[in-house]
């Protein structure tokens, strides 16, 4: 025997929702598909048992708010190596903490769970960016992008230029030159 | 996590390279999928035809048909492909050779690595950085990296 189905997807995703909810014995409304508010935060028992069984239906809670908070560290980042001159006093640990409203800590943990590295080689990262900007474009000596990157000294610069690229400031500039040159 | 999945390609010739890099790839935290080629022209023939390009290429020098210096200006010069990331992965650590291909348009030079684990650290740094350059707003015409 063979039976024909049609489905309404709505209705079949709602029901799944208010039973997975239903059973979790918690009060919320289903404001709109991919949107659930829950009145009481859950535990992180409820939040794993609430994963595995959405789950089993093909449905995957979004980390979003981590996403979202990664995003607002790294954009204060940039906003601190680009634009703010009176950061050049605050550590990057306080900068962030002040200026996003939570511990250090937390911050710190997050990033590193959603983007496999740390705040810490980020921020060099964004600074030896644009430190390659500088010489690409500007033609800076490496004496003025160590100070106005806020290095103690040249061949702090030039040592974690090294490390980050594995190649030496001047060797980049010569292979972005000839690039140039070729275009 | 979705987002951090990466599609790599890698072209090479040597069979026991292939195997060994792919190994490597699972070693790493990164997910990914790994497609493999054995010479240049069938990996310019597979990005010419494909609708969904990888975000990683490593390109081995010496190949028949088709060498990696050959793929990489092809791929500089294809409005379709030219913002690829490319990454050199030879056994060549000639300065010349490697400042060659930066000039003409790679990303990333890996110099074959002689044991499997630094093989792995090798690939781990390429993919982080790579990962970084493709969600972080930095800018990708200075994306150099020597390894």
């Amino acid at each position: 025997m063979k039976i024909y189905l049609k489905f309404d997807f709505n209705k079949t995703c709602k029901k799944v929702l208010e039973d997975c909810f239903n059973q979790l014995g918690v009060t919320y409304t289903i404001s709109g598909l991919g949107e659930v508010d829950i009145e009481n935060p859950l535990n992180a028992e409820q939040l794993e048992w609430l994963q595995t069984t959405l789950n089993s239906y093909g449905i995957n809670i979004i980390d979003d708010e981590k996403s979202a908070l990664v995003q607002r560290i790294k954009d204060t980042i940039t906003e601190m190596i680009y634009l703010d001159e009176k950061a050049k006093l605050y550590k990057v640990s306080t900068y962030l903490s002040d200026k996003l409203n939570y511990s250090y800590n937390h911050l710190s943990n997050v990033f590193s769970e959603t983007t496999y590295s740390s705040i810490e080689n980020f921020v060099i990262l964004k600074k030896i960016d644009y430190a390659k900007t500088l010489i690409a474009e500007n033609n800076l000596t490496l004496t003025e992008i160590a100070f106005r990157l806020n290095y103690s000294s040249v061949a702090h610069l030039s040592g974690q230029f090294k490390k980050t690229t594995g190649l030496t400031p001047s060797v980049f500039q010569r292979i972005i030159m000839k690039r140039k040159e070729l275009s | 996590m979705n987002t951090n999945f990466m599609h790599i390609v890698l072209a090479d010739d040597d069979e026991d390279d292939r195997l060994l890099f792919s190994e490597a790839i699972e070693e790493t935290k990164v997910e990914s999928k790994l497609s493999l080629f054995h010479d240049g022209q069938q990996l310019m023939d597979y990005l010419h035809s494909t609708n969904s390009l990888p975000q990683l290429i490593f390109l081995d020098l010496n190949m028949p048909i088709k060498n990696g210096m050959q793929c990489l200006k092809e791929i500089r010069n294809c409005p379709k492909l030219k913002d690829l990331c490319v990454a050199i992965y030879s056994t060549s650590s000639s300065e010349f050779d490697i400042e060659e291909t930066f000039i003409n348009g790679a990303n990333i030079y890996i110099n074959k690595p002689n044991n499997f684990t630094e093989l792995c650290n090798a690939i781990e740094k390429v993919l982080q950085m790579n990962w970084q350059y493709h969600t972080s707003s930095l800018n990708k015409d200075n994306f150099l990296l020597r390894i």
